[in-house]
C-alpha cells in the first residue's frame, strides 16, 4: 500500500491548524495564523510560509520576519583537510580571540547575513580557532551555530512533543510531570481505543490529551474536574479532528458522593457503564481522590496515579492495602539520562534530571465480604458500585 | 478476551493471568475440562474458571484463593515465556510515545524475539493499525504468529521469517514508525528508511552496547536522519515499609538519688511509615536512540 504524491494533504500544514515550533531543545505550541505576528525565541515572524509545506519542514527565519523552507542540509565533508591543533596547552583564554566586536556582529546581521555566514565570519575572525583541536573546532562551531541560526522546524503536535514543552517552558503547569513518566502513566494504565477511561487531572489538559492521542477517537473519556469547569488549553494544543471531541465528557467532583450514592439523575449517563480505567495526575491529594475515583471501575482494570512527593502515594498505597480491592500496588519512580553520541566523545549529557515525580500504579480486584474460615488477612466489605456492564471494553 | 479489548467474562480459549500474590502470576490457557496446579490447590478451568468474571477471587482446592485477571500487554510481558531476553514495560513506555504511536499507526519491528514490544504495539495501534514484524529465527517466528492468533491480535500484524539487514521489512513507504532491537541495527537503517511514509516517521534503535549506538547513530545521520536522540530509563521502586526506630534514651537531667539506683532505661520508639530502596535494582536494560525521518 504504497503512497501517492496527492494524498499528501494530510500531511501538509493548513491555516488555523495548531503546531509546535521547534528550534534545538525548545518547543513552543502556536496557532497557524496568517498575517498575525509569532514571537519565538526571542524572534518574531509570520507563519504565513508554512502553510501548504509537509509538516517537519525546517525553515529560515529572514529578514522581514518571513519563512523560508530551507535546502536540504549538504553534508560537511570530514575529508576537507582542516588546520587543526593537537590541545590546549598554548591556548590562552583571555577572551581577546574574536576580534569582531559585538557591533561588528549586528551590522552583519542587518546586512541580512545569514546564521551560517555568520558563523563561518567568526571563524574567520578567531586567532584561536585553528589551534584548537578538532574536535575543540566542531564544538566551538555547534556553539555558535545554535547561537545565529535562525531555523525553525514545524511539527505536527504529539503527546511526545507537546510533554517535552510542557516539562521544558511550564513544568509547574503540569506538577513537573516529566515526559517519561507520562509515558509510563499511558502504558500502566492500558489507555487504548475503545476504552472508557476516568481522568483527574490539573496538569493544564496535557494528561487529558495524551489519553485521548492514545484513544484515537474511539471509546469515551469522561473528565473529572474540580472547581468551576474543565481546563482543557492543552488539549487543544494537540489539534485532534473535531469527531474526538464526541468521546470527551466532564463531571464535576462535587458530584461524585451523589453519584456514589445512587442520588443523582441527569449527569449519570456519562459514567453509568463501567469505566475501564483510570488517571490521577494533579496537585490535589491523591489519596481521597483514588479511594472516591476508584469506586468506579471494574474489577480487573489497571489504575495510576502521579504525584509530585512521594508521601502522599504511600499513603495510598497503605489505604488500598487495607482496605483491600487492589493487587499489584507498586510505587515506582523513572530515571532517565541523555546521551551525547559522537564519534570518540560519547557520554551522558553533564546536566541530567533530578526528579519526575512518582507513580503508585495497581490492578482493581473484585471485593467481596469476608468468607467464614478464611486465613488470609482481612478484607472489610467495600460498597460495590452498581454498574450496568457492557462488553466493549 | 483479546489483548486489545476487553471483555467481561472467562470464556473457553481465553488467555488468562492467575494472580498468587507479591508479584507472582502464571498464565493459563482456559479449556474445557482443564486442570492448573497452583501452590494453593487445583483449579478446575470449567467450575471456576469458565463463565466467571475477570478479576474475581477464585478459590483452589486446597482452600486458598487467587485472582483471575484480564490479560494486557504489561502482565503478558511479566508472565511471557522467554524465548530471547525481552523488552520490560519501562523500555516499551518510552517506545511507545517517542515513537508517536496511536491508533492506526503503521509500525515495523525487528526482530519479534518474544513479542514483549510486539504486544503492546497491537494495543496501542489498534484496531486501524497495522505491525510488521520481522524474526530471522523461523522457530520464534512461527511462536510467535501462533501467540497472536491466540490472543485475537492476528488481524493487526503480519510476521515475516526473513533477515531484516538483507530484505528489509517486506513493505516499502507504509510505516509511521520502525524499531529496531537487533545486533547490528546500523545494517537495517536503509532498510527503515524505506519502510516509512514518504512524508516522514520515527525511528527507534535498542541496543544494549554502546559501540552499537555509535555505529547506529553514524547510520542514521548519514541517511539524512534528524533529531537524533539517545537516551536511557530505568524504573526504581520503593518497598513501603512501616519501621521501628528506638529513640536514645539521654537519662533524667535530674541527678540520681542514690549512687547505686541505676535509671530504668526506656523503650521509647517512633513508628515511620517511610519507602526503602530493593537491595538490588535493573541498572541497565539497553540504551534507546530515537531519530525523526524528514519528509523528502
Amino acid at each position: 500500500m504504497a503512497d501517492n504524491g496527492d494524498n499528501d494533504s494530510q500531511h501538509r500544514v493548513n491555516e488555523g491548524d495548531y503546531v509546535v515550533l521547534k528550534r534545538g531543545d525548545i518547543y513552543k505550541a502556536v496557532q497557524i495564523q496568517k498575517k498575525k505576528k509569532t514571537v519565538f525565541e526571542k524572534q518574531w515572524f509570520f507563519l504565513d510560509n508554512a502553510v501548504g509545506e509537509l509538516y517537519g519542514t525546517t525553515f529560515e527565519v529572514v529578514t522581514g520576519g518571513t519563512l523560508q523552507p530551507r535546502k536540504p542540509k549538504h553534508v560537511e565533508s570530514s575529508a576537507d583537510a582542516k588546520e587543526a591543533g593537537t590541545d590546549n596547552r598554548n591556548i590562552l583564554d583571555d577572551g581577546k580571540s574574536q576580534k569582531l566586536t559585538r557591533d561588528d556582529i549586528e551590522t552583519l546581521k542587518e546586512q541580512g547575513l545569514k546564521g551560517q555566514e555568520i558563523v563561518q565570519q567568526l571563524i574567520e575572525n578567531s586567532t584561536t580557532f585553528r589551534d584548537k583541536t578538532e574536535f575543540a573546532q566542531e564544538k566551538y562551531i555547534k556553539k555558535k551555530k545554535k547561537k545565529y541560526e535562525n531555523s525553525v522546524m514545524v511539527l505536527r503536535p504529539s503527546c511526545r512533543v507537546l510533554a517535552m514543552m510542557y516539562h521544558g517552558r511550564e513544568p509547574g503547569k503540569i506538577c513537573h510531570l516529566r515526559y517519561d513518566t507520562l509515558a509510563l502513566m499511558l502504558t500502566l494504565g492500558n489507555i487504548h481505543a475503545g476504552s472508557k477511561v476516568l481522568v483527574f487531572e490539573t496538569c493544564a489538559g496535557l494528561v487529558l490529551g495524551a489519553v485521548m492521542e492514545r484513544m484515537g477517537g474511539y471509546g469515551s473519556v469522561v473528565q473529572m474536574y474540580p472547581g468551576g469547569g474543565p481546563v482543557r488549553a492543552g488539549v487543544e494544543s494537540f489539534g485532534f479532528p473535531s469527531h474526538f471531541h464526541d468521546t470527551l465528557h466532564e463531571f464535576p467532583i462535587c458530584h461524585v458522593n451523589a453519584l456514589l450514592a445512587g442520588t443523582l439523575d441527569t449527569e449519570a449517563k456519562n459514567i453509568d457503564a463501567g469505566v475501564r480505567l483510570l488517571v490521577i495526575a494533579s496537585r490535589f491529594h491523591p489519596c481521597p481522590v483514588l479511594l472516591g475515583l476508584i469506586k468506579f471501575l471494574a474489577p480487573s482494570r489497571p489504575f495510576v496515579v502521579y504525584s509530585q512527593y512521594k508521601e502522599p502515594l504511600i499513603e495510598c498505597y497503605t489505604k488500598l492495602r487495607e482496605q483491600g480491592g487492589a493487587v499489584s500496588l507498586r510505587l515506582t519512580d523513572s530515571w532517565i539520562r541523555h546521551y551525547q553520541v559522537l564519534p570518540n566523545r560519547t557520554h551522558p549529557m553533564l546536566l541530567m534530571s533530578g526528579g519526575g515525580g512518582y507513580l503508585l500504579s495497581g490492578t482493581t480486584v473484585a471485593t467481596d465480604t469476608l468468607k467464614m474460615g478464611s486465613t488470609r488477612g482481612e478484607e472489610p466489605a467495600a460498597k460495590r458500585l452498581k454498574l450496568t456492564e457492557t462488553t466493549d471494553g | 478476551m483479546s489483548f486489545v479489548e476487553y471483555s467481561e467474562f472467562i470464556q473457553e480459549g481465553d488467555v488468562a493471568i492467575i494472580f498468587l500474590g507479591h508479584d507472582s502470576m502464571m498464565p493459563v490457557k482456559v479449556q474445557q475440562g482443564a486442570q492448573t496446579q497452583t501452590r494453593y490447590g487445583v483449579i478446575r478451568h470449567s467450575k471456576d474458571l469458565i463463565g466467571q468474571r475477570f478479576g474475581t477471587k477464585v478459590t483452589c482446592s486446597k482452600g486458598g484463593w487467587v485472582y483471575v485477571l484480564h490479560p494486557t500487554p504489561e502482565l503478558w510481558t511479566l508472565n511471557l515465556p522467554h524465548r530471547t531476553q525481552i523488552l520490560y514495560t519501562t523500555d516499551i513506555a518510552n517506545i511507545t510515545m517517542m515513537l508517536e504511536l496511536k491508533p492506526g499507526s503503521v509500525v515495523c519491528e525487528s526482530g519479534t524475539g518474544s513479542g514483549s514490544l510486539s504486544h503492546a504495539i497491537l494495543r496501542t495501534i489498534a484496531p486501524t493499525g497495522h505491525l510488521h514484524t520481522v524474526e530471522f529465527h523461523q522457530q520464534r517466528a512461527e511462536k510467535a504468529a501462533e501467540e497472536f492468533r491466540e490472543h485475537r491480535v492476528g488481524h493487526l500484524v503480519t510476521v515475516r521469517n526473513q533477515d531484516v539487514c538483507k530484505e528489509g521489512f517486506g513493505v516499502t513507504g507504509v510505516a509511521d514508525a520502525v524499531f529496531l532491537d537487533i545486533p547490528s541495527p546500523w545494517e537495517a537503517v536503509r532498510h527503515a528508511k524505506n519502510a516509512m511514509k514518504r512524508q516522514g516517521g520515527r525511528v527507534c534503535s535498542f541496543s544494549p552496547c554502546i559501540e552499537q549506538v555509535q555505529k547506529t547513530v553514524e547510520a542514521l545521520a548519514d541517511e539524512g536522519f534528524q533529531e537524533i536522540s539517545t537516551l536511557e530509563v530505568l524504573l526504581r521502586v520503593h518497598d513501603v515499609r512501616s519501621i521501628t526506630l528506638p529513640l536514645p534514651d539521654f537519662g533524667s537531667d535530674q541527678p540520681l538519688e542514690t549512687p547505686t539506683d541505676t535509671p530504668v532505661p526506656s523503650n521509647a520508639s517512633v513508628l515511620c511509615k517511610t519507602t526503602t530502596p530493593p537491595r538490588d535494582m535493573a541498572g541497565h536494560t539497553g540504551y534507546l536512540t530515537f531519530a525523526t525521518k524528514p519528509s523528502v
